[in-house]
Parts: C-alpha cells; sequence; structure tokens
C-alpha cells in the first residue's frame, strides 16, 4: 500500500487553519503545523495557507527563517491564495518584498466591481498535474483584494473584470489564488492531486 | 464572472436546528450537521449557522457544533447571534468558521467592526443589518428586529462600510416569514452604494424571488432558511431557475 505523506503547514501568525486541516483530515492525511526551518525535515510536503496580510507574513517568515528555508527546499509546496502571492517578487500590499520564488508581482484589483471578489468564479484549467480529473473549468471558491497578473508561470486563468492568474507553477513550487478547501469537491480533488501526484 | 450565491440559513438553538416563523412557534429541525451536509450536498455556495440560544450551556454547545459542521463541510460557512467581542469571535473561528455576523453589538458598539477586522480582517467580518418599512422609511431594527434604532438602513450600511465590514448581510424583517419576496428596492439601493457585497435576505418563497433579488435588487447573494427548511424549495430547483434565467451561478 502506498504511504500517505506528512502535509506540513507552513505557520506565520495567520489566523484560521481550521479549515486547511480540516479538508485534509476529509482526506484521510495527517498535517503538522511547520514553524522552524528544521521541522521541515519531518514531512513530505508543504502548504503555505492563505488569510493574512503580506507584510505581517513575511515580517513573520524572516522572524522564523522560514524564509530562507523555503526558497531552498525542493519538497513539492503549494501556496494557497496569499500563500500563492508570497511566491513572487513583490506585492502591492503594503509595498512588500516578497519570496522571489517566481518573478511575478502582486497587484489590487482596480476594477468597476466591488473589491474583495468574494465567492465562486470560473476557473480555465491547464492540464497540470494539479488538475488531474478535473474539467477543463471549474468553479472555485476566491477571497481576495490583490491578484497575479498573467504571466508565463500561469496554469490557470480567471475574469474578475481583468484577466487574472489563478494558478501558478514553478519547479516545485504550486500556487492557486482560489481556496480549494472551500471550494467542495472540486476543490477537495486538487488537494488530493497535490497530496498524492505533485 | 463571479457567481451569484444560494446561502441557506440554520437557525441553532441548544445544539439543534430550530424552524418557525419570526421565531415563534419553534420546531425541532434536527442535527445541524446533518442538515448541513445535505445543503452542502445539495449545491450550497455558503451556510450561515446563527446561534439562538439564549443561555450560556448553549452558546458553548453551539461552539462543538461548529466544530463539527467545519469538519463535515468544505464551502465556506459564517456564525452569528449574540457575538459581542474579539475574544468570542475567536472561538468561532478557531472551531473553524470562516466569517462572523455582528448585529445588535454593532449597533451598541460601532467600534467592534474595526476591532474585528484589524484581528480577522475585513473578509471575516459580516454585519447583519435588520431592517423594518416604518414611516421613517427603511429604519435599523436591533434585538432580533424587538426594537426600533431611528437610524435609517443605507447611513448604517454606508457606515459599517467604512468601519471595515466585509460583507453586509440585510434581512428586511417587513418580508421576512411572508415568502412574498425580497425587499428588493431597498436592497438595490444599498448594493449600488456600497463597495463590498450584500447578502439579501427575508421573504424568499419561489424560485422567482431570488432571481429579482439577485438582478433588479443588485444582491451578490441571497439567503434563505425557511423555504429550504420546509422543504417548499430545494437548492438545486432554486439554481436551475436561475440558471435558466441567465444568472451566472455556480452548479
Amino acid at each position: 500500500m502506498k504511504k500517505i505523506p506528512t502535509v506540513g503547514i507552513v505557520q506565520y501568525g495567520a489566523g484560521n487553519q481550521a479549515s486547511i486541516i480540516n479538508a485534509l483530515g476529509s482526506l484521510s492525511v495527517k498535517s503538522i503545523p511547520i514553524a522552524t526551518p528544521s521541522e521541515i525535515g519531518k514531512v513530505d510536503k508543504l502548504i503555505i495557507p492563505g488569510v493574512g496580510h503580506a507584510t505581517k507574513a513575511m515580517n513573520e517568515l524572516k522572524r522564523s527563517e522560514l524564509d530562507e528555508a523555503i526558497r531552498k527546499t525542493n519538497i513539492p509546496l503549494l501556496g494557497i491564495c496569499l500563500g500563492m502571492q508570497l511566491l513572487g517578487v513583490r506585492s502591492e500590499e503594503g509595498d512588500t518584498k516578497c519570496l522571489s520564488i517566481c518573478d511575478f508581482e502582486t497587484v489590487r484589483f482596480n476594477v468597476p466591481l466591488k473589491v474583495p471578489q468574494m465567492g465562486w468564479n470560473k476557473v480555465r484549467l491547464t492540464g497540470n498535474t494539479l488538475f488531474y480529473g478535473l474539467d477543463q473549468e471549474e468553479w472555485f471558491y476566491f477571497v481576495h483584494s490583490y491578484y497575479i497578473p498573467k504571466s508565463s508561470f500561469t496554469i490557470a486563468k480567471c475574469n474578475y473584470g481583468v484577466e487574472f492568474t489563478a494558478a501558478v507553477q514553478h519547479n516545485n513550487f504550486w500556487g492557486v489564488q482560489f481556496h480549494p478547501e472551500k471550494s467542495g469537491k472540486k476543490g477537495l480533488q486538487l488537494l488530493k492531486n497535490f497530496i498524492e501526484l505533485c | 464572472m463571479l457567481a451569484k450565491r444560494i446561502i441557506p440559513c440554520l437557525d441553532i438553538k441548544n445544539g439543534r436546528t430550530v424552524k418557525g416563523v419570526n421565531f415563534d412557534n419553534l420546531t425541532d429541525a434536527g442535527d445541524p450537521v446533518e442538515l448541513a451536509k445535505k445543503y452542502y450536498a445539495e449545491g450550497a455556495d455558503e451556510l450561515v449557522l446563527l446561534d439562538i440560544s439564549a443561555t450560556l450551556e448553549g452558546r458553548e454547545t453551539f461552539i462543538d457544533v461548529v466544530r463539527d459542521v467545519a469538519k463535515a463541510i468544505a464551502i465556506p460557512f459564517t456564525v452569528g447571534g449574540g457575538i459581542g467581542s474579539v475574544e468570542q469571535a475567536e472561538k468561532l473561528i478557531r472551531a473553524g468558521a470562516d466569517k462572523i455576523s455582528i448585529n445588535t453589538a454593532a449597533i451598541q458598539k460601532p467600534e467592534l467592526i474595526g476591532n474585528l477586522a484589524d484581528y480577522f480582517g475585513s473578509q471575516c467580518v459580516v454585519v447583519a443589518i435588520d431592517i423594518m418599512l416604518t414611516e421613517k422609511g427603511w429604519e435599523v431594527v436591533s434585538h432580533a428586529g424587538t426594537k426600533r434604532t431611528g437610524i435609517k438602513a443605507l447611513e448604517w450600511a454606508k457606515t459599517c462600510e467604512i468601519l471595515g465590514a466585509g460583507e453586509i448581510l440585510l434581512t428586511s424583517h417587513t418580508s421576512d416569514g411572508t415568502k412574498r419576496g425580497f425587499a428588493t428596492d431597498i436592497t438595490r439601493k444599498i448594493s449600488q452604494s456600497i463597495g463590498i457585497p450584500l447578502i439579501a435576505s427575508g421573504g424568499a418563497g419561489l424560485p422567482e424571488h431570488f432571481a429579482e433579488v439577485l438582478t433588479k435588487g443588485m444582491a451578490d447573494a441571497a439567503l434563505a432558511a425557511g423555504v429550504f427548511h420546509y422543504d417548499l424549495l430545494s437548492i438545486s430547483q432554486v439554481k436551475e431557475y436561475l440558471q435558466s434565467k441567465n444568472i451566472i451561478i455556480r452548479y
């Protein structure tokens, strides 16, 4: 029988991680909190969850020296929402310097629509491993005021007054702007793919 | 394009779902976790769990319900009912709630809106505004609709946004329980005057009512309790109707 990987959840002072822990729990996956670089050695996968402010998150990652450890890691990592935005070079949120793993920037929505974008939007997916078993278009749940424009890292796109990046991949790093842990069965399928296939 | 959301609301008293019109003649409607699972399976976009317990024991039980619901569903849910402090909100967020809804406490101490927004982020803070049509126009009411405040609905909604609310849950007590449709006009007026999402509530009886409030009323989401509890409508029935009217929904 295939061993089920242990997933580390990167701690950066962001409040609520109950939903990601619950979602992994429903897939019978064990998750442990990661607060120091040495703890990364105990896990097979990493998730950077996504609720909070970019500046606060980066300050906390620097303080714990997890920033450098994340840059160097070669195990599969999934950034969710803010967790994906942190993979870039810079965020307009608080004019924050981010992890610089991928060469993209995060900017604020400047559209004649309500901000944050809150709710379900249709995402156009590519054939990336992360989307195994999903259709070319799927609904996912978003809550965000900042977005990443389309780039060479984009593996899924969405539209909210402007076309934006819904997911990225670069080597062992994946990111999704939406919340798979809150996107019903399709979201759970995506998390399962990350755990079993990526 | 962002989909319009359909949100069932569960009223919970001492850990059990109850149903009734305007809090009268409450009858037991079973285990909230089972009902949450049912709505999740039927395609609800979010849920709202409203604690209407009047006792401390009831409130403690509610936290257990929140914890169990969080494990049973993978869609966002808001909790509300008697939340008056950041500490109370934190217990519920830690138990797995995605958003906190405050109502009377926001009127009594408006700074609570900002305090919650600073602590959890605006996206976690829903201000529930109960309104009633009086001789003064649409007026805000508090204490589950029993007290008039003299505050104008539109002004209060704008103030809530400025103070840090991430979403408004607007309930018309004038139409609540009537099953004759939402208060579309005031919903539209408020929704187009604010830059944050608005959930319309109170008066759902037919699929047409949902369509009206989501188009003419410009609501971002529509909430209902009674019609779903009593199986007068199913979520999929409402969504099929909305889709036939070319309203963007998740299916």
